[in-house]
């Protein structure tokens, strides 16, 4: 709470400085004090967490920003450059203008193009200002010689021109411009959301090209991580037209809630990025997810799935493993136990027809992240050896189809499917 | 004053709660009260592990932890958490956790002191007998420090960082030492148990193994005190960064 406010008051600072600084600029001339600089710097720091660029420039153990992550694509492996200030093998010899160049253009230094895994098609909408901060910032952070490991990407996919027609397909350049029929705080929602937080580089489906399919945050399996992302823009799948702005804000802030709490990729986007988000911040983006959730729909469908009597069977199954496994924690009747055991009932985590995340979740459990509102996390046993691909569909189904929960039963298959995939 | 101030204000709080709790109890059930404590926090982990941290025979490469130097538990959590280890459930399990907390969970196995399993004799004497030289002794020829000249002569570890090596299962021995001489298992620089895995065969993997979980746990099983052995090797890892 308390870093959180320090960071707040010097965002504020920084604003107010910067405003005085441009005023001070017109007067006097192009030179910014001492005191905005760092005031820039602050904010700039702020701004990177919002947009979460150590996720993907660094790696786990690695040095800060130095890169090198391995991104394994469909069409060949990408790894994220060093941007830290190194002159030889970061981007020390970047300009505050190349930095906007690859924030807003998508093109390096030398004007080649960016991979779009790079999300600018998002951070096209943050303005001059916001880069010129985050360029800042950047500029400040440990050097670190690293040199950058060359992309493995397959043929055409490693001909960068190619791009060009991926760019005219896929690629909208321009700053976010606020919707004036919504509040203001609806706007600065869809100015982090869409723009530095690039919620939709997971959250929605991609196409065979690897582009974002739509405008909106409609949910999607991620790329070879195999975790399902949900919508943002169903109440169906991520449920939050349901949720008060209160709690999407404590998940989002703490990594748990009173209705669920955030596992895989999601956790480390916590862990990075959304817990350094001011209060203000983090209640715009609850508005605006919120207000994309509010259109309803009819509840799925119960597919074709296994047959009534073997559905039964797994019911029968499923039952005996919660009550051997499951219900100490998260309660006879699904109903958990807010911010420490999610509810089961009404989850819409399990009830997507993407049986994924359900499945995963059983398989390798997991703690939510160490946050400072949540610091020491109450953790979830990994039922990978314990259970088997048939026990651990019937347990699953069972979830889907108990308490007000009315989700397809899942097959083995699915959960023999799931073993073995990395977890990140 | 202030103290009777606190005595009012708290009965009032008393009474007050006792007016509404009724009301609340009626409008929804009240939520299960969960222990405030590691031991619940935990559990995530006392389904491989065991609840005291003990290690179960259900599957023996799940090590034991209680009982270890917390500098030791802590290193192998981060590991994990930064993948100098490689095992892909506990790379996640540790994946979103603060050193903080690691710490705190590395203390806290640390401290338990759960019954150890019984000694698990095989009957090969040349086995043993090569296992017993190379912990004791390791091999001067080769230039292989033994077991004993870092991990104490008791063979119960050294403060803050080196684990003991009685009580613990045989397919987990020799699983990490295989680990370690594949290059799936790694330490901080400079990487001393990396050096001597290089040095063993597959033959001694085995011996070592076979000699080690034939020993009874000594009463006391705890670590030798710091500084109590002047190692052979360079260890990194061994202080607190």
């Amino acid at each position: 709470m308390n870093r959180l406010f320090v960071l707040m008051l010097s965002a504020a600072l920084a604003a107010v400085g910067l405003s005085a600084c441009s005023k001070k600029e017109a007067a006097v001339g192009p030179q910014p004090t001492e005191a905005a600089k760092q005031a820039q710097i602050v904010r700039g720091q702020y701004l990177a967490a919002a947009g979460d660029c150590y996720a993907c420039h660094t790696v786990r153990g690695g040095a800060d920003y130095a890169g090198g992550l391995e991104m394994p694509t469909p069409f060949g492996k990408l790894y994220t450059p060093n941007i830290t200030p190194d002159q030889l093998t970061g981007i020390g010899n970047w300009s505050a203008e190349d930095f906007w160049k690859a924030m807003h253009d998508g093109k390096s230094k030398d004007g080649s193009f960016l991979y779009p895994a790079m999300p600018f098609t998002n951070y096209t909408k943050v303005t001059r200002e916001d880069s010129d901060a985050i360029y800042a910032y950047m500029m400040s952070v440990k050097p670190v010689n690293r040199k950058n490991t060359p992309h493995a990407m397959g043929f055409p996919y490693n001909q960068r021109e190619l791009l060009a027609g991926w760019r005219t397909l896929y690629f909208k350049e321009g700053v976010y411009k606020d919707d004036p029929s919504k509040s203001a705080e609806w706007n600065r929602g869809a100015y982090l959301v869409e723009g530095l937080g690039h919620c939709d580089a997971c959250h929605s489906a991609r196409n065979m090209l690897g582009a974002v399919s739509g405008d909106d945050v409609s949910g999607g399996l991620i790329p070879l991580q195999n975790w399902y992302a949900p919508s943002l823009a169903s109440g169906r799948e991520s449920g939050l037209g349901d949720w008060e702005v209160k709690d999407i804000v404590d998940l989002l802030r703490t990594g748990v809630a009173k209705r669920g709490a955030v596992f895989g990729p999601m956790a480390a986007v916590v862990q990075h990025s959304l817990q350094e988000m001011s209060m203000v911040d983090l209640t715009a983006m609850a508005t605006y997810l919120k207000a994309q959730n509010e259109k309803r729909e009819a509840a799925p469908l119960l597919h074709s799935g296994p047959s009534e009597g073997l559905t039964a069977a797994m019911m029968k199954t499923g039952a005996q493993i919660y009550k051997d496994h499951c219900e100490a924690c998260h309660q006879a009747d699904g109903t958990g136990v807010p911010h420490i055991y999610p509810p089961l009932d009404n989850n819409q985590a399990l009830t997507m027809r993407n049986p994924v995340n359900a499945i995963r979740i059983v398989l390798n459990g997991g703690f939510p992240p160490s946050t400072e509102g949540n610091p020491r996390p109450y953790g979830m046993p990994p039922f990978y050896q314990d259970l088997s691909d048939e026990q651990v569909a019937a347990v699953v189904t069972y979830l889907r189809q108990s308490w007000g929960n009315n989700a397809p039963p899942t097959w083995p298959v699915e959960v023999e499917r799931s073993r073995g995939v990395p977890t990140d | 004053m202030s103290r009777l101030r606190t005595l009012l204000l708290s009965s009032l709080a008393l009474v007050s709660a006792a007016l509404v709790q009724p009301a609340a109890a009626q409008a929804a059930k009240a939520p299960a009260t969960v222990p405030d404590t590691l031991e619940q926090r935990l559990l995530a982990c006392a389904l491989c592990h065991g609840d005291k941290g003990q290690g179960l025979k259900k599957n023996e490469y799940h090590p034991r932890l209680a009982g270890k130097p917390t500098l030791y538990l802590y290193n192998q959590l981060a590991n994990f958490r930064d993948k100098r280890r490689d095992y892909p459930v506990m790379n996640y399990m540790m994946a979103f956790l603060s050193d903080t907390y690691l710490i705190e969970i590395a203390d806290y196995y640390a401290k338990l002191t759960p019954p150890f399993p019984a000694p698990s004799t095989r009957a090969d004497a040349a086995e043993l007998a090569l296992g017993e030289k190379l912990v004791k002794e390791g091999d001067a020829a080769r230039k292989l420090p033994s077991c004993m000249s870092c991990h104490g002569k008791a063979l119960t570890g050294l403060e803050p960082a080196i684990p003991g090596l009685l009580g613990l299962y045989p397919p987990y021995i020799s699983a990490q030492l295989g680990a370690w001489k594949d290059n799936r298992r790694h330490a901080m620089q400079p990487d001393c148990m990396h050096d001597v895995a290089q040095m063993l065969t597959p033959a001694d993997i085995g011996a070592i193994t076979a000699w080690l979980v034939a020993q009874p746990v000594p009463a006391n099983p705890v670590p030798a005190p710091v500084g109590s052995l002047k190692l052979p090797l360079e260890c990194g890892g061994l202080t607190k960064k």
